[in-house]
């Protein structure tokens, strides 16, 4: 029984984290001895077909028709159905991206599985694979195992595993495109454009400095005393997403899965807790500094520098602080 | 349009989570529970949607006795009634258990739609809406950030990735996972709060609706994530920790 890896393609180019899949699948496989193969859905897939066969996969399974050329839950859950019945692998490995969370609980239902979803890490126990996750918002972690019989089905967190170690294999793998019986009338969902909402006018992706709001900071009405912090930092304001989902500031702001990634010198969050949602749109900054009063807030598990205690007291301090002159 | 929301009952976003002597879940006699967040926008989705189209909103949720304050509160706002999949064993069951316990409470009913909030605060699977959409047999779009009801079914707007959005249709019957932040939530009134008293809700047994409890995952082991950096941790009152920061920013960190 193999380990296949669900890769992830929109209109001929490949979703990052779907390498990151891949690097899970390709360390499990080797883990347990067992075969690693790639499968993937569209229509006119050759380029990437092509590319998949270069890593070091068993084979390329290449579902394609017309009508996954645009993704539909129905399309891909029918589709993928089928391709997991007849390959039987031991366990089925996606990305954690928004489209794999849209279908693949549907998949795994139909086939009467469970899935462990968006999963950080995984160790063997005695042979048997044990999936580590994150639970109430990453303030706790656990170890999953799946109960019953495989294939079983598991959906890797954004940066979990590390895509830039993949290696190409030695030959390239043997594609194969194993039939696809999809009618129309089985497609339930009539997919329309994709778009955006508004042009963004502020591009937190170069800023240097940052400081982010989250819901500690309570109300609109406490807004100013971050803004005077980010004025006298020299730096942009950010939030995480409840502080723009509430209205208290444009969506533009949004750091996070949802909204934008940067990668400052440095971030200071302000009574963020640290969501993973909001996580993986900043850690890629090379100081992160976390005021929250909260010691066991998730986001002091990524920070340099805290402090634990009341923004409100702590943030017109270093205001003040950075007013006076060395 | 009758509307069903399924609701989760969670620990409160605030709580201080210790661990049960076995390590594998938290010590629920200590804490206190709330409406699971991203539900609370289904429900709120719902009763706009009623307000808007008329019909019924039937709220039901698959926990523990205590859950039945959930389904209150979710009554005062102005729910029409409530079902209460009950079992002790659902507190901690995995998405898939859940979906069948929900499935079997709302298949015995008609409907036109099913809300859902995207994930709970707990567990965070973000699973339970889309299994339950394959249990019941009717289309699904998940993270929707707006509702419209067209002439014989529904257009939806999905959030995708990275600020993208896309539209969909599909038919009614149908499933929704709803994105937080979609809408402003409302408080339950004063009145809403007495009538909820008289609004029924009833208690269903996952043995009499012949719900499979068998789980397909298992927690093995609960603890607190290792931290992947070494935080300094700068104490005293703010005015002394804010100098002390700024001191390491400027000559350790040398970013100011």
């Amino acid at each position: 029984m193999s380990i296949l890896v669900v890769m992830e393609q929109l209109g001929g180019a490949w979703h990052k984290m779907s390498w990151e899949a891949l690097a899970a699948g390709l360390r499990i496989g080797k883990a347990l001895g067992r075969p690693v193969w790639a499968a993937l859905a569209g229509d006119a897939t050759e380029a990437l077909e092509a590319e998949l066969a270069s890593q070091a996969v068993e084979r390329v399974l290449s579902l394609r028709h017309p009508l996954l050329a645009e993704y539909t839950p129905d399309g891909y859950t029918a589709a993928l159905g089928q391709l997991i019945r007849r390959a039987n692998p031991f366990l089925v490995v996606m990305p954690h991206t928004y489209q794999v969370r849209d279908f693949a609980p549907k998949l795994a239902a139909s086939l009467e599985r469970g899935l462990i979803s968006d999963v950080i890490g995984c160790r063997l126990e005695q042979g048997t694979p044990v999936f580590v996750r994150q639970l109430f918002q990453g303030k706790l972690n656990a170890d999953v195992v799946f109960v019953g019989e495989p294939p079983h089905f598991v959906s890797v967190q954004a940066g979990a595993f590390r895509a830039d170690q993949l290696a190409p294999g030695a030959a390239p793998a043997p594609v194969e495109r194993p039939p696809v019986a999809l009618e129309a009338s089985q497609i339930r969902t009539r997919p329309l454009e994709r778009f955006q909402e508004s042009k963004r006018t502020v591009d937190l992706s170069s800023a240097e400095l940052i400081v982010a709001v989250g819901r500690g900071i309570k109300g609109p009405e406490n807004l100013p005393l971050v803004e005077k912090l980010a004025q006298a930092l020299g730096a942009e304001l950010a939030a995480s997403r409840p502080v723009c989902d509430s209205g208290w500031l444009p969506l533009e702001r949004q750091v996070g899965s949802s909204g934008q990634t940067v990668a400052p010198k440095m971030y200071l969050a302000v009574g963020i807790s640290g969501a993973i949602q909001h996580l993986v749109g900043m850690k890629g900054a090379r100081t992160v500094v976390a005021i929250n009063k909260d010691a066991s807030a998730p986001i002091f598990e990524i920070a340099d520098y805290g402090i634990v205690g009341d923004l409100f007291e702590v943030v017109p301090a270093l205001t003040e602080a950075l007013q006076t002159p060395e | 349009m009758k509307v069903f929301v399924c609701l989760k009952q969670v620990p409160a976003r605030d709580s201080v989570l210790k661990l049960d002597e076995a390590g594998q879940w938290v010590r629920d006699p200590d804490l206190t529970h709330e409406v699971n967040e991203p539900d609370a926008f289904a429900l709120e989705e719902a009763l706009r949607l009623k307000e808007k189209h008329g019909g019924e909103v039937v709220v039901v949720s698959a926990g523990p006795a205590r859950a039945a304050s959930a389904i209150r509160e979710a009554l005062a706002k102005g729910a029409d009634r409530g079902l209460h999949v009950e079992d002790q064993g659902l507190a901690r069951a995995d998405s898939f258990v859940t979906a069948r316990a929900l499935a079997a409470a709302i298949r015995r009913e008609t409907f036109d739609l099913v809300l859902t909030g995207l994930q709970s605060d707990d567990l965070g699977f973000g699973q339970t809406g889309v299994v339950l959409a394959q249990l019941l047999g009717v289309p699904h779009a998940t993270l929707i950030m707006e509702v419209q009801r067209l002439e014989n079914n529904i257009q939806v707007k999905r959030e995708l990735e990275a600020g993208w959005f896309q539209r969909l249709q599909m038919p009614l019957p149908a499933l929704l996972t709803i994105q937080s932040g979609i809408n402003k939530v409302r408080y339950a009134t004063l009145m809403g709060i007495k009538k909820a008293k008289t609004k029924e809700l009833k208690r269903l047994t996952p043995a009499e609706l012949g719900v499979d409890l068998t789980p397909s995952q298992a927690i093995r082991r609960v603890y607190p994530p290792q931290k992947s950096k070494q935080t300094q941790l700068i104490e005293g009152p703010a005015k002394q920790a804010a100098a002390a920061l700024i001191e390491k920013l400027r000559f350790e960190a040398r970013i100011l």
